[in-house]
């Protein structure tokens, strides 16, 4: 197992390019399925009646929703080295909620990418952050996200 | 549900059990549009040297946040969330998401609570740390 750096000068140069816009609509279907899926079943999720009385003023988006709404490809590709992935974690911060009937632009960013020798071998980090925009221009959420990609472990 | 007046540093939330079936991590798979086969593939799961698929960290994350909502109710707000994937959960384990309070703070008008999170496995280890900010109403 190599434990030379696979950082490489393509890798550097995407740092701080934003990918290209993924456009989502946001339904009630998915937002009811996702609801089920994680085993949550507050009513501002599920129930418009009971939604439309609480302070958020109708069926909002669980907070990992937006999971789902996929930036687009990045613009400056890089090739991976690695086959395996693992995630590392996640940062997310919310401005305002998101509703059925919004459309949800979102785009992401490479922040940084760095090494570290763990169990694995070798592993490389990629932090990323993404923002989500309203059809009104409004900032909604953005999350910082960390990938971890290791060699095969054969 | 907590009023901000009401809720003291040291404070319990009230704990979440989990017990992911590998059917569940399917609609998860489904509902999240990740589709990355270890999480439903066990000879993808064995080469990755995972003793069976694993639960998705996003998952993980979604558990996390209903322990902070559900505990807020429909009149606090969820601020911030993060979480560290530091060891892998596995589908029939039971697991308990907990958490508690670590500080208050007004900040430009909004009441802010600040919360240590986490969740245990079945044998009580934290695999996945983490922190949450809510804005809660006042009395």
């Amino acid at each position: 197992m190599s434990e030379d750096s696979v950082i490489t000068d393509e890798m550097r140069a995407a740092i701080g390019v934003e990918s290209e816009p993924g456009v989502w609509p946001i339904e009630l279907g998915a937002i009811k399925k996702f609801a089920n899926a994680i085993g949550d079943s507050s009513v501002l999720y599920t129930d418009e009646v009971a939604a439309r009385q609480s302070p958020a003023g109708g069926i909002i988006a669980p907070p990992t929703f937006l999971r789902l709404l996929s930036p687009g490809a990045h613009k400056a590709t890089y090739k991976m080295p690695y086959r395996e992935v693992l995630d590392g974690g996640s940062e997310y911060e919310y401005f305002a909620p998101i509703r059925v009937g919004d459309t949800i632009t979102s785009t992401v960013t490479l922040v940084d990418v760095f090494e570290k020798p763990g169990r694995l071998g070798l592993m490389l980090f990629r932090l990323n952050e993404t923002r989500y925009v309203n059809q009104f221009g409004q900032l909604v959420a953005t999350q910082r996200s960390t990938s971890i990609n290791y060699p095969d472990q054969e | 549900m907590p009023y901000f007046n009401d809720v003291s540093v040291g404070d319990a939330l009230p704990e979440l059990k989990k017990q992911a079936t590998t059917a569940q991590l399917v609609m998860y798979a489904g509902a999240s549009n990740d589709y990355n086969q270890i999480h439903y593939d066990a000879e993808v799961a064995a080469r990755a040297g995972h003793k069976s698929v694993i639960i998705h960290g996003a998952l993980k994350n979604a558990w996390l946040a209903q322990l902070v909502t559900d505990w807020i109710g429909t009149t606090g707000t969820l601020a911030k969330i993060s979480v560290t994937y530091r060891g892998i959960d596995y589908p029939n384990d039971p697991i308990t998401c907990k958490g508690k309070v670590t500080g208050k703070r007004s900040d430009e008008g909004r009441n802010l609570v600040d919360c240590e999170i986490w969740l245990e496995n079945g044998e009580g280890n934290v695999t996945t740390p983490g922190t949450a900010t809510v804005e809660l109403p006042t009395r």
